[in-house]
């Protein structure tokens, strides 16, 4: 605010001074103003963990959005004719042991885990959140919920996605379930401590004390606050769903084997691994890259979103 | 600091804005599996005042006496265990959430630390706006817009700065905010919790000197939750002094700072740190630490660390009495007669005459 005045000293006019006081030679601005960059250029040299993350991201998207139209087959195409061959012109990542084209089951496979790591994201950062805010809220409610979220969280998270595969039948939507019941007690973990530590907030209080209605100030004063941590942790949940994905599909306990998915396809590969590696090495690598590249742009989000290198809320 | 003179006594009739009775916090300690209770910390055990129209009462004691959780239990933000707040004749102790919101308008806070009173996620203009709304005291948009520029008027920003966000004010800039938020609802009682203290020096006599100049104005009431003795001295008509969750002296600024009838004021006051160079005065020492106030002793809670405490002290808490006209103090000295009593006449202002 006070730019202009800090200025003013080296424009005034040397004659108001004093005689035998001589006046300072006006100095160059040590600092120039330093201009941010703005638009695409700036925002990936500001954060290129997040840029390239979300680039890896995006191409992961555009594979599982136009599979039909990368050159791929019908990805369940049956033919016993050309088994486990070699990756060439015909097959770019090979065909598996039943003839089917790897490469067309790798890019329809993007689609079951990036709609599972969304989804499970998603429903989870949207449960937790509601679970949190109420443990964080209500105390008799806490004690019970936080205690049933201890149980849950005893249990590995595969473990319970198994446990709860085991009592439905295989369907992506009963994945995306099973995940996301697991995943749940962490964000509410999260959500709740965010809320304890918010609540006690002076500006809260002032809030309490100028007539807000509580519904009011969950949702203007403390949801926005936990929107930050909250997204940093869905990030991480999507990657985590994922691989749960693929694991529970390699045991057979996911994702019914008539849909192609990374996991199904390393599963039908497991018994050729020693011969034809290839048919379980395309699965690994792009779902060890989509993996990589989520974390990437949630260790971005993490600085971008953290209040204390917050350039601009 | 010395227009102590401009600081007038509280004019026109007394009338108390807030009576404060035998109020007591006891926080629960929660433990165990199921989260029981195994305790209680007596934050605050039975305090009693009033503030008049227009005065300034500073709370002053030292850290964890309970002075702020008496802040915050005249502005319910928590339930009280007990005791009576009664706010412009009517008591609102007892009052359901609903009932209480219309009367949350005559009082309002401004807290210590002036970076996290303010929602980071909000601009200037909806913190201020947020009060306004909630009591309903704009006509239209444009009523709203014209009350937040007077606001901002009032605690000398430029009107121009509502649409920023608080992280681009300094804290004494901050601060301003908090109080005009404050002055939003048009309350006749505004609680001061450290206002000052998280604030440096310069910056610190503006915002006492935009306080006494508000108060003057609008004929606000204070309550000033301090420890900075100094300030207390230069802003406040009645000083009452915190031990340990209950008051053990009330009196008018002069009186107390000039005769302390209580030993723990009287030792609070030789801590002052003195502006003349070279000049010595008697330091009372204070042995031992400040008691747990989940197990606080028996009889007077002072006696544990009190230079001229006797047996009678060990038994029987002494309760807060006037000694003289206006001036309140809770001890058993001075029951005693005159000569055996350290605090009797003006005998505790040999400190300050120097």
């Amino acid at each position: 605010m006070a730019s202009a005045t800090v200025l003013a000293p080296n424009a005034a006019s040397p004659a108001t001074l004093p005689a035998g006081v001589n006046a300072a030679a006006p100095m160059p601005d040590v600092l120039p103003p330093v201009k941010a960059r703005k638009g695409l250029v700036g925002f990936i040299r500001r954060n290129p963990t997040m840029a390239v993350g979300a680039f890896i991201l995006g191409v992961m998207v555009f594979i599982a959005i136009f599979a039909p139209f990368l050159g791929t087959v019908d990805p369940t195409a049956l033919a016993p004719a050309k088994r486990t061959r070699e990756p060439s012109a015909e097959f770019w990542f090979g065909s598996d042991m039943l003839g089917r084209d790897v490469y067309s089951r790798v890019m329809y496979g993007a689609r079951v885990s990036l709609i599972v790591g969304f989804s499970v994201a998603a429903l989870a950062s949207l449960a937790g959140l509601t679970i949190g805010l109420i443990s964080g809220y209500i105390r008799l409610a806490d004690s019970i919920i936080m205690r049933i979220m201890d149980g849950l969280m005893s249990i590995p998270p595969i473990l319970l996605a198994i446990a709860l595969m085991a009592l439905t039948r295989g369907s992506v939507r009963n994945v995306i379930i099973a995940i996301t019941i697991a995943e749940v007690p962490r964000v509410s973990r999260l959500v709740r401590g965010v809320v304890l530590s918010l609540r006690e907030q002076p500006y809260v209080e002032a809030a309490i004390a100028a007539g807000t209605r509580t519904p009011t100030i969950i949702i203007r004063h403390i949801l926005p606050n936990t929107l930050a941590p909250l997204t940093v942790q869905a990030t991480f949940i999507c990657a985590a769903a994922m691989i749960t994905e693929s694991i529970l599909s390699f045991i057979g306990a996911g994702t019914p084997p008539i849909i192609p998915s990374w996991g199904n396809i390393m599963a039908e590969g497991r018994a050729l691994w020693q011969v034809k590696p290839y048919i379980v090495f395309f699965p690994a690598i792009f779902l060890s890259i989509t993996v990589l590249s989520i974390n990437l742009l949630g260790d971005g989000l993490r600085d971008a979103l953290d209040p204390r290198m917050a350039k601009r809320l | 600091m010395n227009e102590m003179s401009q600081i007038k006594p509280p004019g026109g009739a007394a009338t108390p804005v807030l009576q404060v009775t035998d109020l007591k916090k006891h926080f629960p300690i929660h433990g165990g599996f199921f989260g029981g209770t195994t305790g209680h910390v007596y934050a605050v055990d039975g305090v009693s005042f009033d503030i008049m129209k227009g005065e300034t009462l500073a709370l002053v004691g030292e850290s964890g006496c309970g002075k702020s959780t008496v802040g915050k239990a005249i502005l319910r933000l928590f339930p009280i265990t007990g005791g009576q707040v009664v706010l412009d004749g009517t008591r609102i102790d007892d009052m359901g959430a609903g009932t209480l919101r219309p009367m949350r308008r005559r009082m309002q806070v401004v807290f210590q630390d002036p970076f996290s009173s303010l929602n980071p996620r909000m601009r200037v203009r909806d913190i201020l706006a947020e009060p306004i709304r909630n009591f309903g005291l704009a006509r239209n948009a444009r009523d709203l817009e014209e009350r937040v520029a007077l606001l901002m008027d009032k605690v000398r920003l430029p009107r121009d700065a509502v649409g920023r966000w608080p992280h681009e004010f300094s804290g004494g800039q901050r601060q301003r905010i908090g109080i005009a938020r404050a002055l939003a609802a048009d309350p006749d009682l505004i609680i001061c919790d450290e206002a000052v203290s998280a604030l440096d020096v310069s910056v610190k006599a503006q915002i006492v000197n935009l306080l006494q100049d508000l108060q003057q104005e609008l004929g606000l009431a204070l309550l000033f939750i301090s420890h900075d003795l100094a300030i207390v001295e230069h802003m406040t008509h009645r000083v009452a002094v915190m031990y340990l969750g209950k008051i053990v002296e009330v009196a008018p600024k002069r009186e107390l700072f000039a005769a302390p009838k209580h030993p723990y004021t009287e030792a609070l006051l030789s801590a002052v740190p003195q502006p003349t160079p070279g000049v010595q005065r008697e330091r009372i020492i204070l042995k031992g630490d400040v008691p747990s106030p989940i197990n606080p002793p028996k009889g007077c809670r002072f006696h544990t660390r009190c230079p001229y405490a006797f047996d009678r002290c060990r038994q029987e808490e002494p309760p807060l009495r006037p000694v003289e006209a206006g001036h309140l103090a809770a001890c058993h000295l001075h029951d005693r007669p005159e000569a055996e009593n350290p605090l009797a006449g003006a005998k505790g202002a040999r400190l300050l005459a120097v």
